[in-house]
């Protein structure tokens, strides 16, 4: 089963859109609720990433009977140094994003602790892809 | 401990009720980041925080919260009040800040 979701930068609104359908399928598919949970956190996380520094992105969802494949693409700004990205706490988004709650440095951290594999390449000015993979066992 | 009663034992504002109010409290967990509460809080916990917009019900959801409680008078932005409605998730407040707010729910859930 596939689901795909749109995601427009900067609409805070409606972040977490695509977790929500993504779990409410999960759910539906009897998936264990503890492999349900990683990846509600995991999805949210790159989710949020997107929303706070690209323009727009796309969300891909390949449910297949041992496992979720997830593919966020989106067209931003990039990362220029993954590796200094990955560090907790570590973050560039913007003042307004901070007072928020969000850019704490926490969300590749998080997505890297819930995913069974986890992929993330970019290229500055044009954009980042993160791939999730989480077994469900 | 139902939400319900620890609402009614912290004399707390009910901005949204609803089905929730039912909900078991596991816990809670006080933090204004967004990404703190997504990785380490678990479901059925209260979340205390002074953040008031939409996101707060959107994570409340997604982890299965069983309540949030804004601090400090702090009041919900109306689309974070249809969410907590919709989604039946209680929202709730008090005037305390967040230290004094947490220390007597521990003690409320830890007698």
């Amino acid at each position: 089963m596939n689901l795909s979701f749109q995601i427009q930068g900067g609409d805070f609104t409606s972040a977490g859109t695509a977790s929500s359908q993504v779990r409410r399928t999960l759910k539906e598919l009897g998936v264990d609720a503890s492999v349900i949970k990683r990846v509600v956190v995991a999805l949210y996380e790159a989710e949020v990433n997107v929303v706070a520094h690209a323009y727009r992105g796309t969300i891909s969802a390949e449910i297949s009977p041992d496992k979720v494949f997830m593919k966020l693409v989106d067209e931003g700004p990039g990362i220029t140094d993954i590796e200094k990205a990955m560090t907790p706490g570590f973050s560039t988004a913007s003042q307004e994003v901070r007072e928020m709650g969000f850019g704490a440095g926490m969300g590749l951290p998080n997505i890297c602790r819930n995913a069974d594999v986890f992929n993330i390449h970019s290229v500055p000015g044009k954009g980042t892809t993160v791939e999730i993979t989480i077994q469900f066992k | 401990m139902t939400v319900k009663e620890m609402a009614d034992a912290l004399n707390l504002r009910i901005f949204a009720a609803g089905e929730g109010m039912k909900n078991k409290v596991e816990g809670g967990y006080t933090s204004d980041l967004l990404s703190d509460v997504m990785g380490y809080a678990d479901a059925g916990y209260v979340w205390i925080t002074l953040q008031t917009h939409k996101n707060i019900m959107a994570i409340a959801s997604l982890k299965e919260l069983s309540a949030v409680i804004l601090v400090k008078g702090f009041e919900p932005d109306e689309d974070t009040l249809a969410l907590a409605q919709e989604e039946q998730i209680p929202l709730l407040g008090t005037t305390e800040q967040a230290f004094e707010i947490s220390g007597r729910l521990y003690r409320l859930l830890h007698p």
